[in-house]
């Protein structure tokens, strides 16, 4: 591995000072940072490691949600009773993602940031734009089946994004707390993960030295059922080739509230905003389901090895919407 | 940054397996290699190097870790079990003895591995105790020659379930 230099952040003034002017890079986990400094796919001169910053607690908020500090461990957040209780969708695909040894170390901030596992983008040599802005991507005449999006994805760039745990918290509604050379500041989100566009290597809206330090969820929607459905082609331990974060609330079998949002298959954590309009006011039914699911795959552009994935997204939506619903209407699953 | 200006030594301490370890490490040495080629201490087995096998795996804090992917330098002050660390006193641990009674391995590489990950298990309520429950906890393991079932049985035994369909 690289040589970097290494400093111990005591708290997250420190932290944003040690990384100001240095081609730095904070380190929580280190489950995907010390991955890529070994492959040489990150280059960072310095570690500002920022373990001993003391956000590590889940707090209830005034608006009746959560607000999750940045180094809450991924295994702490999944287990924390509030979470399973009101956020099982959550708890759900935390415990979904990577191993338990894994989960031990990643944080919540580690996971909103962690790197697309493109082959091509880890393998340090191929074109890429991702990590040679303007080189070409390798994905879109290559291989392009399990990491690989259908939703979101440009000429530039298919990468899917990786985490369980964002498809959950776009699903929930959740907003990003950030500080940094020029003081605090929130972000949407929704906004916070971007686009390929024509600049791949944009990946989120951080700015130069900016340090997330917590990730807030919006209130429970009372009487709601939710889950997280994840296909993969093993059935542990593997990325998502598709899956799907529900929510639902119920008044009888009338849907009155529902969030949709999908992994695997976007570029971004996917929310499924159109497909979420048209079930409100529909009935419970599998009918509605399949026609939401219909919905939210409307605009995908399938490539050579992944056109698959928009009929399992499709069951994946079905299955977790009816799971959702189950569970809205105290059907204990 | 200058090549021939390397980052200097970190003085950090580890107490591993009960005992309190001092050592200079530059900040890229990883937990593995200091455990393995700094402490001498080469039970901890090197598979992949990136998190996907848990070869590597220790417990740091109780915790079940991937030791590949944790600098040394940031685990200063904490307390790390490695595989020679189960046994006390010359005595090998309930789960170790069940690893032997159930035949829980082939070639023995992903023992070590199997072994700290499973400790941690032991006392760990929010794992169930079926089998598939087992199976998911210890899916960052992997054997290449396939013991699982064995693997399986041995922890079952270990946390004191009779597990649902063991041979
Ligand atoms: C083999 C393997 C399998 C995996 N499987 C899955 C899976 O199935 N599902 C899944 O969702 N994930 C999976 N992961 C990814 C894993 O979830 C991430 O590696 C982890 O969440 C990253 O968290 P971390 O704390 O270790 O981050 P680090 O590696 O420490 O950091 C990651 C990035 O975030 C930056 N960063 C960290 N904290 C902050 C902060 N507070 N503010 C600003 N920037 C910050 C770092 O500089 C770095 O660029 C897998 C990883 C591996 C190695
Ligand atoms: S898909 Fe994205 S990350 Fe992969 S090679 Fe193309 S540009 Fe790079
Ligand atoms: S060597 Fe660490 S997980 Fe494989
Ligand atoms: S016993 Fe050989 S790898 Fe598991």
């Amino acid at each position: 591995m690289r040589t970097f230099d290494y400093k111990r952040a005591d708290d997250a003034h420190s932290a944003v000072n040690a990384h100001s002017g240095q081609a730095a890079a904070y380190l929580a986990g280190g489950t995907t940072l010390i991955d890529l400094v070994k492959l040489d796919v990150m280059q960072p001169e310095r570690l500002v490691d920022i373990n001993r910053l003391a956000y590590d607690a889940i707090e209830t908020t005034a608006e009746g949600g959560l607000r999750i500090g940045a180094m809450v461990r991924n295994t702490a957040l999944a287990d924390d009773d509030r979470v399973r209780r009101d956020y099982t969708v959550l708890s759900e695909a935390l415990l979904q993602g990577a191993s338990r040894q894994l989960r031990n170390r990643a944080t919540t901030a580690g996971n909103v940031m962690q790197r697309v596992r493109c082959s091509y983008f880890r393998d340090g040599v191929s074109p890429c734009n991702k990590r040679v802005p303007g080189s070409g991507c390798s994905a879109i005449e290559g291989h392009n089946r399990e990491v690989f999006a259908v939703l979101g994805t440009s000429d530039h760039c298919i990468a899917a994004h990786p985490s369980d745990m964002c498809v959950a918290m776009a699903a929930i509604g959740a907003t990003v707390h950030v500080t940094g050379p020029s003081g605090d500041r929130t972000v949407d989100f929704l906004d916070f993960h971007k686009l390929p566009g024509d600049t791949p290597h944009i990946e989120h809206e951080l700015g130069e030295d900016e340090l997330i330090t917590q990730v807030s969820l919006d209130a429970p929607i009372d009487g709601s059922g939710s889950t997280y459905i994840k296909l993969r082609d093993r059935s542990s331990y593997q990325f998502a080739l598709a899956s799907c974060a529900a929510v639902v609330a119920l008044d009888g079998d009338r849907i009155t509230a529902a969030r949709l949002a999908l992994g695997g298959v976007g570029t971004k954590p996917w929310r499924a905003a159109d497909a979420e309009a048209a079930l409100v006011g529909q009935p419970a039914t599998r009918e509605a389901f399949k026609q939401a699911a219909a919905t939210a795959m409307q605009g995908a552009t399938p490539y050579k090895h992944n056109a698959f994935k928009i009929p399992l997204a499709r069951k994946a939506i079905v299955r977790a919407l009816t799971d959702a619903a189950a569970r809205a209407r105290g059907d204990t699953t | 940054m200058d090549s021939n200006n390397a980052p200097t030594d970190v003085a950090i301490s580890l107490r591993v397996n009960g005992t309190l370890r001092k050592l200079d490490v530059p900040p890229n040495v990883v937990l593995l290699d200091a455990l393995r080629e700094r402490i001498g201490l080469t039970g901890t087995k090197k598979g992949c190097d990136h998190g996907q096998c848990g070869a590597c795996t220790v417990l740091i804090n109780g915790q079940a870790v991937n030791s590949c992917l944790a600098l040394a330098v940031v685990h200063d002050g904490d307390d790390i079990t490695t595989v020679e660390g189960l046994a006390r006193d010359g005595e090998l641990s309930p789960l170790q003895q069940a690893f032997l009674d159930h035949d829980a391995y082939q070639c023995g590489y992903c023992t070590p591995g199997q072994l700290t990950s499973a400790t941690e298990l032991l006392n760990n309520d929010s794992v169930g105790s079926s089998d598939a429950d087992v199976a998911e906890a210890m899916s960052g393991n992997i054997c290449r020659c396939g013991a699982y079932k064995n693997i399986r049985a041995a922890i079952q035994q270990a946390r004191g379930n009779p597990g649902l369909n063991q041979s």
